[in-house]
């Protein structure tokens, strides 16, 4: 996770120097020593709200046990690497089991307000302290809250990318038909990145099946630019390096109107005008003869 | 890893020199084999420009970072004859050699920065950049 | 390092065995020139698998040694281009226009086996 490093260093520098230290162990031991009561309120808080949907009892009591000891280790030494780390790990499990934010974040606000009530209650008889003891606990908490956010957004948005990379991958399957041919069907907008990957995948298909003649299908692609264009080129030219020749179909019209505008040399690429076609053209290339009417067709070895 | 490696290019058997050491260079970086192979072509068309229009110079290569991403920085050096407009040397077709004039711009294509600097009479510095995706 | 060339049949095949000098290369066109005289080969394959880069030069070299045994005669085939190595060489801009290929050297010699018969090259028809 390229983000581990960045804590919320302006608040942690804050506690770290203004919290007298004698306050800070009196914090963190009046957590500890309230450690059961504490989280039992928590639990039957979040239990209340809901939050704890989707978990079994073990789980909440393992969970909530092991955030709120993270927790007071953070305000303990002012650093947040273990709650950075137990938060990475939390949200790398609960976006897998489909668990929401709400529950999350949820599950984090309400630990704060048992914290700092328990401080209100404890502090109660002496306004000053109470100040100093929230001055010194609210920074630790928001530090803390950030942490367990930033990891979420952080692991949600890591799995939307392996989504896309997926998708990605399916939409541009290189099929092959029979020996020596493949077909590139390409469906969707394509962009530099894809292009880089669609060649990429061809050339090691080309050579992992041998393939003599690839027919690149475009029908499904509604539109592309000059850039993208060239990238169809270089595409075309580097399978002709591996010694394979690509035939390109279902060009649109407005696909050819846009190759021609801007300078593309169509009488380099082979271009036939539906996959149909294109499989056909193939097929004379490698020797096969295409017997109308009926179903196979033989290969013509000499 | 050795910090930084200085390859001396006088001749066309120190392009394959400097090209392996890239090569090795990526390979230990993580790099994809297709960028390895980008990488080193890029390399080769720098180094032999020294070699062609400066007869030597040397090639540096060292670990680039940049905040949590690696890579690979290449500067090509020589004390040869410059290059009056850089950016016409950069243009594909190029050439006052017999070459294609594909070297520099393809060098450029090849790598994620580029950067030449080049003063007549006095040499030319290319320093090109490729980080690991 | 020194490409060996083989005779096979009517054809000369060099297969490439480590990366190449500037110098390996032009020594490579003179002796196909020769050897295709002597031995009146019809073909040549240059077996390229090994090599991991191919430059503006290797390729500029290769293509004009393909045209000038052309010119004595031997149709050849280059062979064996890497995926990695090809993407490499189109982003340069290098497309060995004029020269033809093919996989490997079995589809090499299928090739100009098929342009013996048939007294010209229909294969791949992208070549031209
Ligand atoms: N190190 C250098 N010193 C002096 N001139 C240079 C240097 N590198 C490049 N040039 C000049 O820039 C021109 C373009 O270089 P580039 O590498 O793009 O093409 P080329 O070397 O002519 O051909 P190719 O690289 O395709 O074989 C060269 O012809 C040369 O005039
Ligand atoms: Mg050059």
């Amino acid at each position: 996770m390229p983000n581990k490093n960045r804590r919320p260093s302006a608040l942690a520098t804050a506690t770290g120097k203004e919290a007298p230290d004698s306050l800070l162990r009196e914090l963190v031991a009046h957590f500890r020593d309230n450690r059961d009561p504490l989280r039992r309120q928590w639990l039957e808080m979040m239990t209340a709200k809901g939050l704890l949907e989707g978990l079994t009892p073990g789980e909440a009591e393992t969970e909530s046990a092991t955030i709120y000891d993270t927790c007071i280790d953070c305000l303990d030494t002012g650093t947040y690497e273990s709650a950075q780390i137990y938060a990475t790990k939390m949200a790398e499990r609960g976006v897998l089991r489909g668990m929401t934010t709400e529950q999350i974040l949820g599950g984090m606000l309400t630990l704060r307000d048992v914290y700092g009530r328990s401080l209100f209650d404890r502090y109660l008889s002496s306004p000053a302290r109470l100040a100093a003891a929230l001055d010194a606990y609210e920074p630790v908490g928001n530090n803390i809250l950030a942490v367990v956010a930033l990891a979420f957004i952080e692991e949600r948005e890591r799995v939307v990318r392996q989504q896309q990379e997926a998708i990605r991958e399916l939409s541009t399957p290189v099929l092959r038909v029979r020996p020596g041919l493949l077909i590139l069907p390409i469906i969707g907008l394509i962009d530099s990145q894809r292009t880089r990957q669609l060649t990429d995948q061809l050339l090691r298909a080309i050579r992992a099946h041998r393939a003599k003649v690839v027919v690149m299908d475009i029908t499904g692609v509604p539109a592309v630019d000059s850039k993208v264009a060239n990238h169809m080129v270089q595409t075309v030219d580097a399978a002709r390096l591996l010694g394979a020749t690509v035939i390109v179909t279902g060009v649109s019209p407005e696909i050819a109107q846009t190759l021609v505008t801007i300078g593309v040399d169509l009488s380099k690429m082979n271009t036939v005008g539906d996959l149909q076609g294109g499989i056909e053209e193939a097929d004379l290339l490698l020797g096969y003869r295409v017997i109308v009417g009926e179903e196979a067709s033989a290969p013509q070895e000499q | 890893m050795a910090s930084e490696q200085h390859i001396a290019i006088a001749s066309d058997a120190d392009i394959v020199v400097a090209r392996q050491a890239t090569r090795a260079l990526t390979v230990e970086l993580g790099f994809s084999s297709s960028d390895q192979a980008g990488v080193a072509t890029a390399v080769s068309e720098i180094a032999r420009n020294i070699v062609e229009y400066a007869q030597s110079g040397e090639i540096v290569i060292r670990v680039a970072l940049n905040g949590g991403h690696r890579g690979i920085v290449v500067v090509a050096r020589d004390t040869g004859p410059g290059i009056d407009d850089v950016e016409i040397a950069m243009g594909d077709g190029y050439t006052t050699g017999r070459g294609l004039g594909l070297g520099l711009p393809g060098a450029r294509r090849l790598m994620d920065e580029f950067d030449i600097v080049s003063k007549v009479g006095k040499g030319t510095t290319v320093t090109m950049k490729k980080w690991v995706r | 390092m020194q490409v060996p060339i083989l005779k096979q049949r009517h054809y000369l095949i060099a297969s490439i065995q480590g990366a190449l000098t500037d110098a390996d290369l032009l020594r490579l066109c003179d002796d196909l020139l020769e050897q295709v005289g002597k031995f009146r080969s019809q073909g040549v394959v240059i077996d390229v698998t090994v090599l991991d880069v191919m430059d503006s030069f290797a390729t500029r070299t290769l293509r004009s040694i393909s045209q000038m045994l052309k010119l004595r005669g031997a149709g050849t085939v280059i062979v064996g281009i890497q995926p990695d190595v090809a993407f490499a060489m189109i982003q340069l801009g290098l497309r060995l226009e004029g020269a033809v290929t093919a996989l490997d050297l079995e589809e090499g010699i299928a090739f100009l086996d098929k342009g013996k018969k048939e007294g010209q090259r229909t294969w791949p028809v992208s070549s031209t």
